[in-house]
């Protein structure tokens, strides 16, 4: 089974939501939408749901032309950011009510309920009011309902995005764990970078309404097509820096400047591009006899108790490293910064990737 | 700027109290210094919102004092204490302009009108809205009004403190950021004490100085990052602090060595005979996959490639071991052994850290 979007769009008060899209959605499947609020994440969904109407295109289920039928006629679970639960019902009967409406035998529902309550460690609170849960609990309640639901098509909107830190950790390590189970298609949007690698399977990543790159997580990660999506997928944010090819020369300024007669960066055209790189990539230490050597003055740094961000200002331009160990470095000061060949990134003016990063290539 | 002294301090919602069971805030003493930024760390439940709300005068607590520069400001008002306060949802007023909303306490105060207008600009500047600042705030994102609330929060110089809780949570990731940075090159700029309330591990690492973690009513630990990330005092802190977690494993301790499931690994300093339930901590930054015969044999049970590093999850007859293996790092079949670095093994007594013994 299969879930494609041919085309569709959608505008709404003279503003386009979405951009035409194409778009094929496996069974079994997780499909993660990556991009920042008010990118078009919800309204993607909205559309998939068939809560929204395209302007064009069409929506195909499983072979049939769905586009224009009404969510109640289709098999679809949604999962919202806000915890939705009948708060005059128990847990078990919040779990159950999807299963009631479809008119199931009680038998067929206490299984059901049952197992998802036990998948969703709620098999004690089954006798409890939603509202006497606490808020991961009553998120975990509405997830339950989304899968005994047993639907093709499961959307989950920033599910998690309302928890605590540390039990969004936990839920997030086993929701994929529960819907490979499931065999349904899962959607879920989602603004952080992190959660999109952890929630491994597929991601779309979306930006002002398009998709800008769609594939399995870890390529759309490393190896973006453009900088927008490298920019979406980079938590802290990627770093950029113009270069300019001349001859068999690669310029990255302050006398800095890489050999393009052969590897990664033979066959650029003469011209200004933009450099790409993460912060894990920059380095204190010149660990390889080529690295790339620049100095920036330090802004800030940030100490997590393992690693530390330092923000360096490079000519005007702000960037993040993200360094091994507890560095206690002297804000103010001039800092020297390294940077492997392998890990640059090489965009064209328009954004478009001319050469990923070899190291990303290589694996 | 203020130090704030927390003397004997406790709060229970109850009329009556009778147990420590019964205190959403157990008994508390302790000196925040003069200029030092704060975060308050902790699960929903945890208490540290009780503690921020005695120190604004949101609440009286119904055991000891709180005083500001040795002030008793126990029952004054929010309004005596000259502190500024971010909340987790913008306030803003939309009828009034993004400038007039930031000079409003200064305004309140009948501060200089050229003094206002050169702070104004200056706090613009710093939340990146000099463009934004003679439209209205109706209209605006959230984003854009919580910076105004930030703003706002920063514009008086003269406050005793500045508190926020939990200012972050509705801002975008990269936006996050920015604003973080900018709070944090701002208390070196100005040196206002902060305390700053949050859930968010990352949040609280990177913004404080010191940072108070708070479980079940009671703070567990306040240290630097890297005294939480090394040396965690009590398990709550190693698992809440670090993703993932610490792992912990029951053991017998014995001197220098510890028997695990069977399995006997040396824990490079002595630990005595540690009483009670005995427990090792090994964050999965110390922890490695190995191909020989030490450490503990384990299962594979899945890989997460989270980009700058891999998680590998590892199972322990029957309990979860999290490795970290780096970015460009290979993980061969025959790696079937889980090896702890000593320098990050840490042994628990019924859930609290034993200091290893002197060498």
């Amino acid at each position: 089974m299969s879930l494609i979007l041919e085309g569709v769009s959608k505008v709404m008060n003279g503003q386009t939501h979405i951009h035409p899209t194409d778009l094929t959605l496996q069974s079994g499947t997780m499909n993660v939408l990556l991009g920042p609020t008010s990118s078009g994440k919800t309204s993607l969904m909205r559309l998939m749901a068939g809560l929204d109407v395209p302007n064009t295109g069409k929506v195909i289920w499983d072979g049939n032309d769905v586009t224009g039928m009404r969510v109640q006629d289709r098999g679809v679970a949604m999962v919202y950011q806000q915890f939705i639960n009948y708060p005059s019902m128990t847990v078990y009967d919040n779990i159950a009510s999807p299963m009631r409406l479809l008119k199931q035998s009680a038998d067929q529902i206490d299984t059901a309920v049952r197992k998802a309550a036990d998948l969703m460690q709620l098999s004690p609170y089954l006798d409890r009011k939603p509202l006497e849960l606490s808020g991961g609990q009553q998120q975990r309640c509405a997830l339950a309902r989304a899968l005994v639901k047993d639907a093709g098509l499961v959307l989950l909107d920033e599910p998690l995005a309302n928890l605590d830190y540390k039990l969004r950790e936990e839920l997030r390590a086993e929701i994929p764990k529960i819907f490979e189970e499931a065999g349904s298609i899962f959607v879920y949007a989602t603004t952080e970078p992190e959660e999109a690698l952890l929630l491994g399977g597929n991601t779309a990543t979306i930006w002002e309404g398009r998709i800008t790159q769609f594939d399995k997580t870890p390529i759309v990660y490393r190896q973006p097509v453009d900088a927008t999506t490298a920019r979406v997928f980079s938590d802290p944010p990627m770093n950029f820096i113009n270069v300019q090819k001349t001859g068999s020369d690669l310029d990255f300024g302050d006398g800095q400047s890489v050999s393009t007669a052969s590897g990664a960066f033979a066959g650029l055209a003469d011209g200004n591009y933009i450099a790409g790189f993460r912060p894990n990539h920059l380095k204190l230490e010149k660990e390889t006899s080529s690295a790339l050597s620049f100095t920036g003055k330090l802004m800030v740094t940030e100490i997590t108790g393992s690693e530390t961000f330092v923000h360096i200002d490079h000519h005007g331009e702000n960037w993040v490293g993200l360094v091994h160990g507890v560095k206690n470095l002297e804000i103010g000061a001039d800092l020297n910064v390294y940077l492997d060949q392998s890990h640059v990134y090489i965009f064209a003016q328009d954004g478009t990737s001319v050469a990923p990063a070899s190291y990303a290539t290589a694996a | 700027m203020a130090k704030i002294t927390l003397d004997n301090l406790a709060h229970s919602y109850l009329p009556n109290p009778k147990s420590e069971d019964d205190f959403a805030l157990k008994e508390l003493n302790h000196d925040w210094v003069d200029g030092e930024a704060y975060a308050l760390l902790g699960a929903s439940g945890c208490g540290k919102s009780t503690l921020l709300n005695i120190i604004s005068g949101l609440l009286h607590p119904s055991q000891g004092r709180i005083l500001f520069n040795d002030k008793d400001v126990t029952m004054a008002p929010t309004t005596e204490r000259n502190i500024a306060q971010v909340f987790q949802f913008p306030v803003v007023y939309d009828t009034m302009t993004v400038r007039e909303n930031l000079a409003f306490p200064l305004r309140n105060r009948g501060a200089d009108p050229a003094y206002i207008k050169e702070r104004v600009q200056q706090i613009a500047a710093m939340i990146g809205m000099e463009d934004t600042l003679n439209r209205k705030a109706r209209g605006l994102t959230a984003d854009a009004k919580q910076k105004i609330s930030l703003g706002r929060g920063m514009v008086r110089e003269d406050v005793n403190a500045l508190l926020f809780d939990e200012p972050l949570t509705v801002i975008d990731p990269h936006m996050k950021w920015e604003l973080r940075t900018q709070l944090k090159s701002l208390h070196h700029q100005f040196g206002h004490t902060m305390i700053y309330v949050t859930h968010d591990q990352t949040e609280a690492l990177t913004f404080a100085d010191k940072v108070v973690v708070m479980y079940d009513g009671r703070v567990v630990q306040m240290g630097t990052p890297q005294e939480l990330f090394e040396k965690p005092a009590h398990t709550f802190v190693g698992y809440f602090i670090g993703s993932p977690g610490m792992n912990v494993l029951d053991a017998e301790v014995k001197g220098d060595t510890a028997i695990i499931g069977g399995n006997q690994i040396a824990l490079g300093a002595g630990f005595g005979s540690p009483k009670g339930k005995v427990e090792l901590g090994v964050r999965p930054e110390f922890t490695s996959l190995s191909a020989g015969d030490a450490g503990l044999p384990v299962t594979i049970k899945r890989v997460e490639d989270v980009g700058r590093h891999k998680i590998v999850r590892a199972d322990y007859q029957g309990t979860p071991i999290n490795v970290l293996v780096g970015e460009g790092e290979n993980i061969s079949p025959d790696m079937n052994r889980v090896v702890f670095d000593t320098a990050g093994v840490n042994v628990y007594s019924d859930s609290w850290r034993v200091a290893p013994q002197a060498a």
